[in-house]
């Protein structure tokens, strides 16, 4: 199986190839002027015939999905927006009234603000910037009070701690929503609250405890990674392989060792072993190949300069397709408020 | 409340050089950083009647950046500015309406196969 080879200047344009010793044509030159013959003025409608966007795979906290016909300028936007610019509900102000624990004030509080608030950011405003009280329309409270005592009932040679003691361990599930104004009858039903119940926060011996309030606020990760939405976002770009001779028999069968399972295939033709690309997506581009001297010159590895495979891991706070969509209403936002400045100062 | 309306924060600047026609412009975007830089800078050279554009990030301590463009034949750099940024609400909200629309057939899909 050979694939027609591409004109030069598209080869240029439209693909990023994976060389024995660099990357080549790793920049967008797709601008006016650069290319005789090609019309790269930006045009909305050539731009929606082009794009495709293709859902591969959705569940509760995961999605993947193909944009294809985009610039990585604009598909890292919405990369960067997802990371650092989505708002969300953590944990900020801490008030230790009591900690007997051996883990000190400080690393505690860090670690209830990472801990992930199941709360719809949506629906809450930021905070005003000097305002320590809150109120109901930019603060969750939440508390967290326990206390570690002897299990009366443990065994009397156990040397376990689960017997031995109760409450010994802290978990995200022993914090508290405390609603505060409305909040009660409006949030009701949606259960406020840590998204995790098995979070580890601290351990306890008997006698020691812990009796502190927190307040969550909205924030965006590019504050503090605590606030962002996602685990992890991510892109890559699509691979594609294309084979410029056949290969047969013994190098067929080293080719596909080279690449990921499942990318090369060796087929029976009439007696004869010969390689095929069958899934270049599965692909790792480890470039394994090009360490083999008889095969490096057979193959061409590249990858398609506008066809990103992003990745999209929520933190279970607000389901990953929301968001994407709230990423993209977020470089919308950002693209309305310097329009409104522009008018404003022409005003003046 | 008053202090701070009259201190209102500064969203964009726009500097000039002495003598410079308003084709060369260095706008000052605050709050901004590579995500809005780098689209933005892609789509206002996308428009030939805009002969440089190019970013940069003053200080990785200051949360601005400076937006440099320079127009062919004397066009004013705020309308490539104001094109540039059309465009990209553009393109940016043709992919919000593709992906829900994605989505919503994925999610319909799905629930087909469930039953």
């Amino acid at each position: 199986m050979m694939a027609a080879p591409m004109r030069n200047v598209d080869e240029i344009r439209d693909r990023v190839i994976l060389g024995e010793f660099g990357v080549r044509n790793v920049h967008s030159t797709d601008f006016p002027g650069n290319y005789p013959g090609y019309d790269d003025t930006w045009d909305l409608r050539k731009f929606k015939k082009n794009f495709r966007l293709n859902i591969a795979h959705m569940d509760e906290n995961t999605l993947e999905f193909d944009m294809v016909g985009i610039d990585a300028a604009i598909a890292n936007a919405f990369r960067r927006i997802l990371l650092a610019e989505v708002p969300t509900m953590a944990i900020e102000k801490v008030f230790i009234y009591n900690n007997t624990s051996i883990i000190q004030d400080e690393i505690l509080a860090h670690r209830l603000g990472l801990v992930p608030i199941k709360a719809d950011p949506r629906l809450f405003e930021y905070r005003n910037a000097g305002d320590e009280e809150g109120t109901e329309i930019d603060t969750i409270q939440l508390q967290l009070k326990i206390k570690c005592t002897r299990n009366t009932r443990a065994a009397k040679d156990s040397s376990d701690p689960k017997e031995l003691y109760l409450n010994h361990m802290v978990y995200s599930k022993d914090i508290t929503w405390v609603p505060i104004g409305n909040q009660a009858d409006v949030f009701g039903d949606s259960k406020i609250g840590p998204v995790h119940d098995d979070i580890l926060l601290a351990q306890l011996r008997p006698g020691q405890e812990l009796d502190i309030v927190m307040h969550c606020v909205k924030g965006i990760g590019k504050d503090h990674a605590k606030f962002s939405p996602v685990a992890t976002a991510s892109y890559r770009l699509l691979p594609e392989i294309t084979l410029l001779q056949t290969v047969e028999g013994e190098k067929a069968e080293r080719l596909k060792r080279c690449f990921s399972a499942g990318v090369i295939e060796v087929e029976n033709i009439n007696g004869e072993q010969v390689a095929k690309v069958v899934n270049s997506r599965l692909d790792t581009c480890s470039r394994e190949v090009l360490r083999h001297d008889d095969l490096k010159n057979l193959v061409k590895i590249g990858r398609v300069r506008d066809h990103f495979i992003f990745s999209v891991e929520s933190t279970g706070i607000l389901p990953p397709e929301v968001l994407v969509s709230e990423a993209i209403n977020v470089l919308i936002a950002k693209c309305q408020k310097f329009l409104t400045e522009l008018e404003s100062s022409e005003m003046e | 409340m008053a202090a701070a309306d009259t201190e209102k924060k500064r969203v964009l600047e726009m500097v000039q050089a002495a003598g410079a026609d308003e084709g060369c412009v260095t706008f000052v975007l605050h709050e901004e950083d590579h995500t809005l830089g780098n689209s933005l800078r892609y789509m206002v050279m996308k428009n030939p009647d805009v002969e440089f554009c190019g970013y940069s990030i003053t200080h990785p301590s200051e949360s601005k950046i400076n937006f440099r463009i320079q127009t062919r034949g004397g066009l004013p750099a705020t309308e490539t500015l104001r094109k540039g940024l059309n465009d990209l609400t553009d393109a940016s909200k043709h992919v919000l309406h593709t992906f829900e629309a994605q989505v919503k057939e994925f999610k319909l899909k799905q629930e087909e196969a469930m039953e």
